[in-house]
């Protein structure tokens, strides 16, 4: 099966793990990630105003892209994720916002949102099924107490993003599962780590990521794993006392297209 | 600036409806950056169903605001604050021209990790 | 041709405010049929009757229109005085020129010339009306109660205390209800059980009541003063008349970790059990799902030490069918699920626990004894942390919760609060409100009490987040008054969960043909006017299956629709609605699609000879109605392809008349 992969500037640069890893398990699980020709920076936060269009356009292209296709877009950063997904729910809401987008680029056909977005989470839930992720798992993370890190991004708002139950989401611990470790419940797991507010207030980042960081070890946690860039340099930063790594590093573990985790 | 012109231009932007706000707090409760907040979410939804909107375009509590989303997901009456707070900041960096954050500022703000992501980020939630 | 007479009626300034009542009279004394016409201030009260007799005599009248309010409202009391003048009740028709015309308009030209259009059409029909007499029917002199709380409990002691026979058909192994699993009541705090288990006990005792529990109502069929019940008693696998309640069974059952219901699963049951030691009957139920016996076949201990010989275990469900007069609904409530609402952590931490669950803590026949205890350590708790309206007050598109005020929450919470200061003094108590609510005798001066004499810290805020942590619970809220967000490291936290209608009210509605709202609750007949009925004839409501209720409240209604109910089983015979359907057996086609369509069962089909031409006969099936069971709703004249079937008093050729004189 192909998808349509929107990877975003950070897994570019700072965040390669992200997606090296994606692209690797991806091809195990049966799944080949195609990259969107020429994406543009999905601009990091999504502006939730109306009125606000040329912020907006990078992922409409993408979006419109991947509709030429006929496949679904997967993207694997929370950020971008989030911003895709939260831009096409407007094109297929917002019909005096999609008016304009569509107005905007005349040269090319009508968008109101058919793709269906997915975040390489939901991939593996709904396109591939844990049971068979399961199944192709060779390394087996057993005795590995992990926590899932959800931040913000991946579940709200809750309405577009439509994800999972916002306050008790699941789909990480199933992952979690599904690679053969066992998933550490807490509940600082959808709170903000701090966000972009570490470049302005760095004191607020350390507190809220380290609330963060505290509930998870408290818990019983030996391992966060995010999909999150941002969340991961917060948390990192902040000095997690334990190891904070992408979701997509396990699983690469497990798939047997990784070494080892605790570098 | 006509002060009900900028009122309904929020409203409008935001698509937020504050009448439907039951004046509950969970927005502030629930808000992570709400100590670094001159006027926390809940003092948003009132001050712009008041029209008292100059404070907020003044505060920095524009700039604090980190798009959790939480205080959307979890008001028990679909206000949106988080959507307020946006089309404040918005109006105050178009109509106002204000730039919270400049290039030369970069520099200084960042390390050897920084993720791009954060960059965009602030760039976005801080300038035109 | 008719002689009609037309009534304007001003209704103070609810009509004449935007209708020119004058104009509508003058214009309709010119529609066909019509010979008098006038307008007045109150057309219902004593004086505007006494035009409206006064005129039938005076003139002659042969059918009369009252352009009033909603024939729910008045119609009653035209067709009364209509009778009193000597006229047949039918001959009445009412234009509704209030809710549908000047409640809906602003402008008085507009009103006017809608107001002159209902009128005629209104006209139109009562020259087409016929005397219609309704017929009589039998009433069963018994009465159903459906749910055995304190509703049901009072509403079928008031019936029984009048001399009529009740049936009370309840869910649970036992009677008794919410109300059986509170703590202390407000704003008395008087001991819950103390006053509910003596009514029990005479529910028990009384010779008029019959108790099903462990039952539910499978079938309903009839209509008012002759309803068929189909009950379902459920095998408890325990011969109810046989035991004693001993209790020996529950001592000796092998099985002993079930979740008990009664505790809210807050402690465990055996596979065999009597929910508590003052339940109603106290008889012993085993739990199919628990029981070893029941499942493998293998155990029979409580057989074996039962000495009055109770235990069947070859017991099956068994249906009981009965009669009835009169229904009551008293199904309540339930705390909704706060499985959507993690933010406060209920699922992550054994110590955040709903308002009900915190009553059988601090229950002495609870699982901790009445000590307050945390669920997960046992540990006193030094602070505790209630939260009000969770799920309460969401908006209309909230996935979450409830639109509605759940109305009990305010006080009940002041009475844990109050009642946790008073027995623990070293214990910090905060309540998170967004609005106090206590409009009831002597509440307000009861959550004041919590505040000034008990020293229960109240804050106008809400709980953003709960965080269990360690052996604490990190509690993020925020004080609006002081604008500060506060951080409360807690050993409990107590949530007030909405409630919500029993699950069973919506399959009971729809046997019962009664309306909901869409919240599930019942829909009274008038909100103001007739609360405790529903809208469906012998169907009466009673506590919280109709809306959020205290104990007084309920009590209250309860008693009321036993006064209802009283009032029907007193009548030997009932008038029925003579609008009824008939079929023109000539025009019938046999094609059973009215059959279908009846909610009611109230048509059949039946082979019937029909003389032909030359002496010839021919045997064909026709429908027929049973005007007894037929409510007159008019689906079937709808559903008949051949315009056989049609309604008395709303026949295809008046409504016709009516849309013409509209459309005119």
């Amino acid at each position: 099966m192909k998808v349509s992969y929107f990877p975003g500037c950070t897994l570019k640069n700072k965040a390669k793990d992200l997606d090296e890893y994606a692209r690797k398990s991806a091809e195990v699980l049966g799944i080949t990630l195609e990259e969107i020709q020429d994406w543009q920076c999905c601009g990091g936060v999504f502006t939730t105003a109306k009125n606000e269009i040329a912020t907006k356009l990078s992922s409409v292209r993408a979006l419109k892209d991947a509709a030429a296709k006929e496949q679904p877009l997967v993207s694997v950063c929370s950020a971008c994720h989030n911003v895709i997904k939260q831009t096409n729910h407007a094109m297929q809401t917002d019909s005096d916002f999609a008016t304009k987008v569509n107005n905007y680029m005349a040269e090319e056909s009508l968008y109101t949102g058919e793709t269906q977005v997915y975040h390489y989470l939901e991939m593996l839930r709904d396109l591939v099924g844990f049971d068979a992720l399961k199944e192709k798992v060779v390394n087996a993370l057993s005795g590995k107490k992990i926590a899932a890190y959800y931040g913000c991004l991946l579940l709200r708002p809750n309405g577009v993003m439509q994800m999972d139950d916002p306050e008790n989401p699941q789909i990480m611990e199933n992952f979690i599962r599904a690679i053969g470790a066992t998933p550490v419940l807490y509940a600082m797991r959808n709170e903000c780590c701090g966000g972009y507010i570490s470049m302005e207030s760095p004191d607020l980042a350390a507190n809220k990521s380290n609330a963060v960081v505290k509930n998870a070890v408290a818990a019983g946690a030996d391992m966060i794993i995010t999909a999150c860039p941002l969340c991961k340099y917060n948390l990192i930063k902040n000095g997690a006392e334990i190891p904070v790594v992408y979701f997509t590093e396990v699983l690469a573990e497990a798939l047997g297209v990784k070494e080892d985790t605790n570098e | 600036m006509n002060k009900n012109f900028i009122q309904e231009e929020i409203l409008r932007s935001s698509g937020v409806n504050p009448k439907k706000c039951m004046k509950c707090g969970k927005c502030s409760a629930t808000c992570p950056a709400y100590d670094e907040m001159e006027y926390h979410p809940h003092q948003f939804v009132s001050m712009v169903e008041n029209g008292d909107i100059e404070p907020l375009m003044n505060s920095k509590s524009l700039y604090r605001c980190l798009s959790c989303f939480a205080c959307i997901d979890r008001c028990p009456r679909s206000v949106q604050p988080a959507k307020l707070v946006e089309a404040v900041r918005l109006a105050v960096v178009r109509q106002q021209g204000k730039n919270h954050l400049t290039a030369n500022d970069i520099p200084e703000l960042i390390d050897d990790e920084t993720p791009q992501q954060l960059l965009v980020s602030a760039f976005r939630k801080y300038t035109k | 041709m008719q002689r009609v007479g037309v009534f304007v009626c001003w209704c103070g300034s609810n009509i004449a405010g935007t209708v020119d009542v004058a104009a509508v009279a003058e214009a309709l004394k010119n529609e066909p049929g019509v010979v008098f016409s006038t307008d007045y201030q109150y057309m219902c009260s004593q004086a505007g009757q006494d035009i409206i007799k006064n005129a039938i005599a005076e003139h002659n009248l042969t059918g009369i229109v009252v352009c009033s309010c909603s024939p729910r409202m008045h119609e009653a009391t035209f067709r009364k005085t209509a009778a009193a003048a000597g006229l047949n009740p039918y001959m009445v028709e009412i234009a509704n020129i209030r809710e549908q015309c000047s409640w809906v308009h602003k402008d008085m030209t507009t009103g006017t010339e809608k107001a002159i259009i209902l009128g005629k059409a209104a006209v139109a029909k009562v020259n087409l009306n016929t005397p219609l007499t309704p017929g009589e029917s039998p009433v069963t002199k018994r009465a159903l109660v459906i749910g055995g709380g304190i509703a049901g409990i009072q509403t079928a002691l008031d019936i029984a205390d009048a001399g009529f026979p009740v049936d009370i058909v309840e869910t649970k192994p036992t009677i008794g209800g919410k109300m059986a699993q509170l703590d202390k009541t407000f704003p008395t705090l008087d001991c819950a059980a103390c006053i509910l288990t003596p009514k029990m006990v005479d529910v028990a005792q009384n010779e008029k009541i019959r108790i099903f529990s462990y039952s539910e109502v499978e079938e309903v069929g009839g209509f008012v003063g002759n309803f068929d019940v189909k009950i379902k008693k459920k095998a408890r696998y325990v011969k109810e008349d046989i035991c004693t309640g001993c209790g020996a069974c529950v001592d000796k059952c092998p099985m002993k970790k079930n979740p008990n219901e009664f505790n809210l699963g807050m402690d465990n049951r055996p596979a065999i059990y009597i929910p508590f030691a003052q339940a109603v009957p106290k008889v012993a139920t085993i739990d199919p799902n628990a029981c070893n016996m029941l499942k493998n076949g293998k155990c029979g201990l409580c057989a074996r030490v039962c000495a009055a010989g109770a235990i069947d275990y070859t017991q099956k469900d068994e249906i009981i069918e009965e009669k009835y007069g009169a229904i009551v609904v008293a199904t309540g409530f339930n705390p909704i699920s706060m499985e959507k609402f993690d933010e406060f952590a209920y699922n992550q931490s054994k110590d955040v626990i709903t308002s009900l669950e915190f009553e059988r803590l601090t229950n002495a026949a609870g699982p901790t004894a009445g000590h307050l205890e945390r669920p997960s350590d046992g540990k006193s708790p030094k602070t505790i942390v209630f939260v009000q309206c969770v799920g309460s007050r969401c908006d209309a598109c909230s996935e979450k919760g409830k639109e509605y005020c759940s109305k009990i929450c305010c006080m009940y919470t002041a009475k844990h609060a109050m009642l946790t200061r008073d027995k623990y003094p070293d214990t910090d108590v905060y309540v998170f409100y967004i609005d106090v609510r206590t409009p009831g005798k002597n509440f307000d001066e009861f959550y004041r009490r919590a505040v000034e004499e008990f020293g229960v810290k109240y804050i106008k805020g809400m709980v953003g987040k709960v965080t269990p942590e360690g052996d604490k619970l990190k509690v993020q809220a925020s004080d609006l008054l002081s604008n500060k967000q506060l951080h409360i490291d807690a050993d409990l936290v107590v949530l007030a969960a909405a409630i919500e209608p029993d699950k069973s009210a919506r399959p009971l509605a729809t046997m019962l043909t009664a309306s909901m709202d869409t919240n599930d609750f019942f829909t009274e007949a008038h909100p103001k006017l007739r609360p405790v009925e529903s809208p469906t004839a012998g169907v009466f409501l009673s506590g919280a299956c109709q809306g959020p209720k205290d104990i007084p409240e309920t009590v209250s209604q309860a008693g009321a629709a036993a006064s209802k109910v009283i009032g029907l089983l007193a009548k030997d015979k009932l008038t029925g609605n003579p609008c009824v359907a008939h079929s023109n057996e000539l025009m019938c086609n046999g094609c059973s699609s009215c059959e279908r369509v009846c909610p009611y069962g109230a048509i059949t089909y039946e082979d019937k000879e029909f003389r032909m031409p030359n002496r010839t006969t021919k045997i064909r099936r026709v429908a027929s109605v049973n005007p007894a069971v037929c409510q007159g709703c008019g689906a079937c004249t709808v559903a008949c392809p051949s315009g056989a079937m049609d309604l008395k008093g709303f026949a295809n050729s008046q409504i016709i008349a009516e849309v013409d004189a509209i459309c005119k």
